[in-house]
């Protein structure tokens, strides 16, 4: 199997995806001549022209409502917003129209697109380039909210996410875009979102986390292996729909529970997954569930020390698991 | 009324009169739905009383059979002429089962109907403005040949959607018909101290496409403009502009009290210009109206609304059950 980068995988998944169905087209900033700020959509434009491979105007709102429009016509679109943390001009069309459209025509209309968006930190990105953003989304039902952290995975999920029939969040780690790389069938392959998948077998601490924190997670585990200590990783890859039953059994696995996201602590998502845990798994508990998170301060400052203060890394996450494991 | 002559536009008598029938059936429905809220037979109303002229003669000058419409709350007018009949509004009014819209989950006047191309809407207003924009780019996409038709009111052209819907359909010259029903009031808030220069139709020269101004008590001139729209949209030149302007003759909904913000005198001033009035007026002056077909019209009418009524009211509410379909595919 070739080895290809996270961004790889999805250039890859749209150019497939655009070959084997003719309704599915791109539109975004830059997305064009210039193959997107960080080349996501780079070679499409060459391929499948202007019309189908369209730079839009610097306005998001309109790049989410215009694919509304299209979609419920019979279109697949494939939005990108540039950066997640430009995704809030374009709220009210993903919350009040693609989210509630299937639930307020009573099923008359669809809305088959996908929004994909960069997030995460760790690139010198400050306030407004660094930002997780799905705690914004995830309690808005009619959304489906994908967040895959290998290649194999992105390419997987985004294929299914475009032949969906539902609105999908697409959310794309750029930190790991040219920093992950991994082995990618050649043959065409979906992968179900709402599946959760065990990213490493552990029997003292679990964690459950998504995006670049399971690399980070699992970078942990190698070195806690060393100290004695076996780490079980679920990665989430789909946060709605979440995938209840892969919780409740990395639970059962170890009894001691380690969340872990880049996104804000309160109203962050693992919240609700520690909720879940608590209604449903209560009696497996060794431990109390903990969470490592984004301290809750507005968004990641510029300044390295200040970034540095903010951004999980391995280390943090190494004491939090042999602090549970030590439980 | 005016200069113009419906046979000088290309409409027959017959096509006249059914343009009357309609404006009078959405006027008539649009008065019994007051009646019932008072009544407290149903929770609420938004009118289009005063827009008719603007709503029936913008959906005659459009291809009523591969057209496209994402019309606002007001357009009762319009969405009767493009197929709904007077039993679905009354349905959609007592949020029953059989509410073509949505199956009794929205108020009424959110739209939406695939049987006849038109597109579900929402509430915050103008984000249909966009969607109007992406049907008319997938149509473009797949060599369709038909229009799109939006429209929302004067308060509403200073949403960002708005500006964002105009300056892409502009970009792309997308076949996209911007209709502002201009009634003179969002909500309270009278044009002047909602729309900087006061004419919305100028906006349209910004985005690179050109804007009309039309008598929105005039369906004919509705209909004219509509149809030099359609037009320009099917040979490429792109959007058009339509500022109509009426006057909205009744409160914003059943839950507003006019009377807090403009005069009795305004409103009766106004309703000399109803364009039910002025419609049937110039029909009679034709020779194509007389008092008895008239009467007729009102009779039928009044039957329609009548069984219509009863067979809403009669009719069953969503099973509670349903309240979880339709989230997800």
């Amino acid at each position: 199997m070739p080895v290809i980068s996270y961004i790889d995988a999805v250039t890859q998944a749209l150019m497939e995806e655009m070959r084997r169905d003719s309704c599915v087209f791109v539109l975004g900033e830059d997305v064009g001549v210039r193959g997107g700020v960080f080349r996501a959509t780079v070679g499409l434009y060459e391929e499948f022209g202007p019309d189908r491979v369209l730079d839009t105007p610097l306005t998001e709102s309109a790049i989410v409502g215009v694919g509304i429009g299209a979609a419920a016509y019979g279109m697949r679109p494939v939005a990108e917003i540039q950066f997640a943390d430009f995704i809030l001009p374009a709220f009210n069309q993903i919350v009040s129209e693609a989210a509630r459209i299937r639930y307020r025509s009573n099923g008359d209309w669809n809305v088959p697109m996908v929004i994909r968006a960069p997030y995460g930190g760790g690139v010198h990105g400050a306030l407004y380039h660094s930002q997780s953003v799905e705690k914004l989304f995830t309690g808005v039902p009619g959304l489906k909210i994908v967040m895959p952290s290998t290649p194999y995975d992105v390419k997987g999920l985004l294929k299914a996410a475009i032949r969906d029939e539902d609105p999908v969040l697409f959310f794309e780690h750029k930190r790991c875009y040219r920093l992950i790389k991994g082995e990618v069938p050649v043959e065409d392959y979906t992968l179900p979102i709402g599946k959760a998948d065990v990213k490493r077998e552990g029997s003292d601490v679990t964690v459950i986390t998504y995006g670049l924190m399971v690399h980070y997670a699992l970078q942990a585990a190698e070195k806690l292996e060393k100290e004695g200590i076996s780490t079980h990783v679920l990665d989430l890859r789909t946060l709605i729909p979440l995938d209840k039953e892969a919780v409740l059994e990395a639970v059962k696995k170890t009894g001691k529970v380690l969340i872990v996201h880049e996104d804000n602590k309160t109203g962050g998502f693992g919240g609700e997954v520690a909720a879940l845990i608590s209604e449903e798994a209560f009696l497996e508990l060794d431990a109390p569930v903990q969470r490592l998170c984004g301290p809750d301060v507005p968004a990641m400052p510029y300044s390295p020390p200040l970034e540095k203060e903010f951004m999980l890394n391995p280390d943090k996450i190494a004491d939090a698991i042999r602090e549970l494991a030590e439980f | 009324m005016s200069e113009l002559n419906h046979r000088e536009l290309g409409l027959s008598d017959e096509e006249v009169l059914e343009m009357y029938r309609y404006m009078l059936l959405a006027r008539k429905i649009d008065e019994r739905m007051w009646l019932l809220n008072r009544a407290g037979k149903i929770p609420f109303v938004i009118s289009c009383q005063g827009q008719e002229a603007i709503q029936v003669g913008a959906a005659f000058a459009l291809d009523r059979e591969k057209d496209w419409l994402c019309p606002y709350y007001r357009d009762l007018g319009m969405v009767l002429a493009f197929g709904q009949t007077a039993k679905e509004q009354m349905l959609s009014a007592f949020a029953k089962a059989g509410d073509p819209n949505s199956g009794g989950r929205q108020m009424p006047g959110h739209y939406g109907d695939r049987r006849f191309r038109i597109f579900t809407g929402s509430s915050p207003v103008t984000t249909q403005v966009l969607h109007a924009v992406g049907i008319a780019y997938a149509g473009k996409l797949q060599q369709k040949e038909h229009v799109v038709l939006t429209t929302n009111g004067d308060g509403s052209s200073n949403q960002g959607d708005w500006h964002e819907a105009c300056n892409f359909a502009g970009v792309h010259k997308l076949p996209v018909i911007f209709m502002v029903e201009n009634n003179q009031y969002a909500i309270s808030v009278p044009l002047k101290r909602q729309v900087a220069g006061g004419e919305i139709w100028k906006r349209g020269e910004g985005y690179g496409f050109p804007g009309i101004k039309v008598d929105g008590n005039n369906p004919l001139a509705v209909y004219q403009a509509v149809k030099e729209a359609r037009e320009r949209g099917i040979n490429g030149e792109g959007p058009t502009l339509i500022e109509a302007v009426a006057y909205r003759l009744v409160p914003h909904s059943s839950d507003d009290d006019d009377r807090t913000y403009r005069t009795r005198e305004e409103v009766e001033e106004a309703k000399k210009r109803d364009p039910m009035l002025l419609f049937k007026n110039y029909l009679v002056e034709k020779g194509i109206l007389t008092e008895e077909l008239n009467q007729k019209f009102n009779e039928s009418i009044a039957r329609e609304i009548n069984e219509a009524t009863e067979y809403a009211e009669k009719a069953p509410y969503p099973d509670p059950e349903t309240t979880y379909e339709h989230v997800y595919a």
